[in-house]
């Protein structure tokens, strides 16, 4: 009996979602580094760090969404209208001091839509924000058109390419370190994280208890679209070329590594750790299957792949778990 | 009895990792017997039903079905043998009719596989024809109380020719009429030669409708007899283990200044017109029939809804309108009614849903300290003498009982001034309803205005100092404890007094 209980232990710690994807992140990297020669070379683990860059600041708002049992899925979008706002911008003669906090600010403002029409008037955000999906980057191309806008300051094209002095790590994922931080501790040690947990796992229970729902998760869709156009300019900035299509269809990439780093998708689960895992095993994949050649296409269908996965497993898992409970 | 009972556990035992929730149970239920299963919550009656339900299979002992031993794999193959389970919140779909309810995958069938609407009319006709009920079958089941909607299940089991028929706690949200015809209901099918097996905590139910009873208790069997010539101290005793001395010890408490005033309150087309008070150390319950709008005007003056006119002040502090966060801040609890969907989140731990009213409390800088949510979490456990492993534990493990001192706690530890709670008795063991009705009494003998909402009228008259009766959401009385009857809280209730 004791014995049992003990393998039940084990078994639950090893299917712990998170250090399951861990694992599964060591074992990618082991693979690429037999398989792929240049893959475990410091240059281009540096250099997929940097692509992974605006899915990686993205993932950590989308995080907080999702365990509050929201979504935000026009992401891509205000990142393509963000890009294509500071192009013609720039090409309009701003300076580009005042056009990234403009354009900030525009994307704070395609979140507070977001937001307004969730909790004001009830809609669930899965539609609310595949309308604005669409309504964002329509208004991306009205901005710009089909042309690219290029020839940015180098001081700035610097800040989005290059490593900080003397480590291999690119200056948007020193941000995005510094930022994990700081909603690593949000989510996990504070009361606005307490209460996004609570209100994912039992909205109703939330509003009982005296938590502000309505303003928090207005407040999650302005900092999703806070980021969303910022990391629209370090994109701009990093390819040098401004358009209305940049980033087209990486909130799937970025709700594919929420949910494969153990989020639940219907709220209330999830730990920043495991997401943070998640996104660097997407940013493998992605490199790998990059320097094998694999064409877009493919690598668009591995993505739709884990996305798929990461859902159906834990599902799957907790189908197989009775079944294991009922063996005698 | 030469007949080999209908259904029969033998020397059932069941555990879950480590929790024992039947140690060698035996259970025989005959055809054309009522049997009773009594037992404080988390005694084991819920792992029982289960088990004859077919959703767990026992770790030892058997299942016998007519005398032979059967191995249900499932909740299917235990229907397919006649066994049905009616639990205490049916689940239709709401925009079928109530004939296409009962007939859900089984539709009679004419020509080319097309659905014969009017035999299946006809046949449910039949069926509540024989259960001695008034229901449409074209209905469609949106709307229907809870009480029709169990019925509709009953209708469904015997559609299915159900020889078991085990009734999870069917009476809880039901009116007292409802619950008379559910029970001559239950007498038509048990004179039929069914064999029921009926779950209650209203020990006055088990006398009236059972022949038997068995009761368990911490997962043991404890007696199995006849209930001629068992009173209800013998019940109870089984049940808890020791005699339960009062179970409703209000004492007297000096009552202070008015602590809420509540104003001509109303939220159109729900109540209107609500205007009362209550004072430190007064516990004031608000009676009436369910739908009366009792819960909805604590609903309102809590922040949950909106109120359209009127006022509300907590020590002198007027509200906004729908605001619980502003409510809390003046110094309002709310226990409320429904533990799963409005009082915690039982994924979370315990220490995490006490704590969940203090998150600004609970701060040190930026961060939440662990160890104050842990001490606030154990500082009210054990003052209600909540029975639990460790406060990391997820709250859904613990007993229905011990889930609501869970939401006391987690009210209590904001210092209310005006305490509301809502059913706070619902669905919890004998024990634990005499610690609750205690810790009421201690809370208004320490200075706190108490209002409370509750449906069970020996509760009601125990309890308060004054009774609000509410009659189709108006305030219809206001009746002092010493001229609160039965029949003066009934009447007023049903729109009867002057």
């Amino acid at each position: 009996m004791a014995d049992q209980g003990g393998g039940r232990l084990v078994m639950g710690r090893v299917l712990r979602w998170d250090v399951l994807v861990a694992s599964l992140l060591v074992a990618v990297f082991a693979a690429g580094s037999f398989s792929t020669p240049g893959f475990a070379t410091i240059g281009n683990l540096s250099f997929a760090l940097s692509d992974l860059g605006e899915i990686a600041l993205i993932a950590l708002a989308m995080t907080m969404l999702v365990v509050a049992a929201e979504v935000d899925l026009s992401v891509a979008s205000v990142l393509g209208l963000s890009s294509a706002l500071v192009g013609a911008l720039w090409e309009g003669g701003m300076a580009i001091e005042t056009i990234i906090p403009l354009v900030v600010l525009v994307g704070a403002v395609c979140g507070l839509v977001n937001g307004l029409l969730v909790t004001r008037l009830g809609l669930p955000s899965l539609a609310v924000t595949i309308g604005t999906l669409a309504l964002y980057r329509g208004l991306a191309y009205v901005v710009l058109g089909d042309q690219a806008v290029a020839q940015f300051p180098p001081g700035y094209v610097a800040l989005a390419v290059e490593n900080v002095p003397g480590t291999p790590i690119p200056y948007p994922i020193a941000l995005f370190v510094l930022l994990a931080v700081i909603v690593g501790v949000v989510l996990h040690a504070t009361g606005f994280g307490r209460s996004l947990y609570a209100i994912g796992a039992q909205e109703e229970v939330a509003f009982f208890a005296g938590i502000r729902v309505k303003r928090i998760k207005l407040l999650l869709f302005v900092f999703s679209g806070t980021i969303a156009a910022f990391a629209g300019v370090i994109f701009t900035l990093r390819y040098g070329s401004a358009r209305a299509d940049n980033g087209l269809g990486i909130e799937l990439a970025v709700i594919a590594a929420v949910l494969l780093g153990g989020v639940d998708f219907d709220g209330g689960k999830g730990t920043l750790g495991g997401v943070i895992a998640g996104v660097l095993l997407i940013g493998l994949l992605r490199n790998l299957l990059m320097l094998g050649d694999v064409s877009t296409e493919i690598q668009s269908i591995v993505t739709g792949l884990l996305l798929i996965v990461s859902v159906l497993t834990p599902r799957l898992v907790s189908l197989i778990r009775p079944a294991l409970k009922g063996i005698p | 009895m030469a007949a080999p009972p209908t259904l029969a556990l033998a020397n059932v035992s069941k555990s879950f990792g480590a929790v024992r929730a039947l140690r060698d149970v035996s259970i025989e239920l005959f055809a054309g017997e009522t049997h009773g299963l009594a037992g404080e919550n988390g005694a084991g009656k819920s792992t029982l039903v289960k088990t004859l339900a077919g959703v767990h299979r026992p770790d030892s002992g058997q299942v016998l079905l007519g005398g032979e031993p059967v191995d249900f794999a499932g909740p299917a193959d235990a229907q397919q043998a006649g066994v049905a389970v009616i639990y205490q919140e049916p689940t239709l779909f709401p925009d079928l009719s109530v004939a296409e309810n009962i007939f859900m995958g089984r539709q009679p069938r004419r020509g080319l596989g097309r659905i014969d609407r009017r035999a299946m009319h006809a046949r449910t006709r039949e069926l509540f024809g024989r259960l001695g009920v008034a229901l449409d079958p074209e209905q469609p089941s949106r709307g229907l109380s809870i009480a029709d909607q169990q019925l509709v299940e009953i209708a469904k089991a015997i559609s299915r020719d159900a020889r078991v028929l085990v009734m999870d706690e069917p009476t809880a949200a039901l009116s007292g009429h409802e619950v008379t015809r559910l029970f001559s209901v239950a007498e038509a099918l048990r004179e039929q030669g069914c064999a029921l097996l009926f779950i209650s905590h209203r020990l006055d139910e088990i006398f009236t409708l059972c022949q038997r009873v068995t009761t368990l208790r911490d997962g043991a069997w404890i007696a199995g007899e006849p209930v001629e010539g068992l009173t209800h101290d013998d019940l109870i005793r089984r049940m808890v283990g020791r005699e339960v001395a009062t179970l409703f010890p209000k004492e007297e408490a000096p009552v202070g200044e008015v602590a809420l005033k509540v104003e001509r309150l109303t939220r159109e087309g729900v109540f209107t017109d609500v205007s009362f008070e209550v004072r430190r150390g007064e516990i004031v319950a608000l009676a009436g029939l369910v739908g009366a709008g009792r819960s909805e005007v604590a609903r309102a003056v809590f922040g949950i809804d909106r109120w359209d006119a009127g006022a509300v002040t907590v020590d002198g502090v007027a509200l906004p309108a729908g605001s619980p966060t502003a409510a809390m801040k003046a110094g309002l609890a709310l226990v409320p009614e429904d533990r799963r969907q409005q009082g915690l989140v039982m994924d979370l731990s315990i220490e995490r849903n006490i704590g969940l009213t203090g998150l600004r409390e609970l701060r040190r800088g930026p961060a939440i300290s662990r160890r104050a949510e842990r001490d606030r979490a154990r500082d009210w456990a054990l003052r209600l003498q909540l029975k639990f492993a460790r406060l990391a534990d997820g709250v859904g493990v613990l007993s229905g009982g011990n889930q609501q001192k869970v939401v006391l706690a987690k009210w209590l530890a904001t210092r209310p001034s005006v305490l509301i709670v809502d059913e706070p008795t619902r669905g919890i063991d004998v024990g634990t309803k005499a610690e609750v009705h205690r810790l009421l009494s201690e809370l208004a003998g320490q200075g706190i205005a108490v209002l409370m909402i509750s449906s069970e009228l020996p509760e009601v008259l125990g309890m308060a100092d004054r009774v609000l009766v509410m009659h189709e959401g108006r305030l219809a009385a206001e009746i002092p404890r010493a001229e609160a009857t039965e029949e003066s809280v009934m009447s007023a209730a049903t729109g009867r007094a002057a």
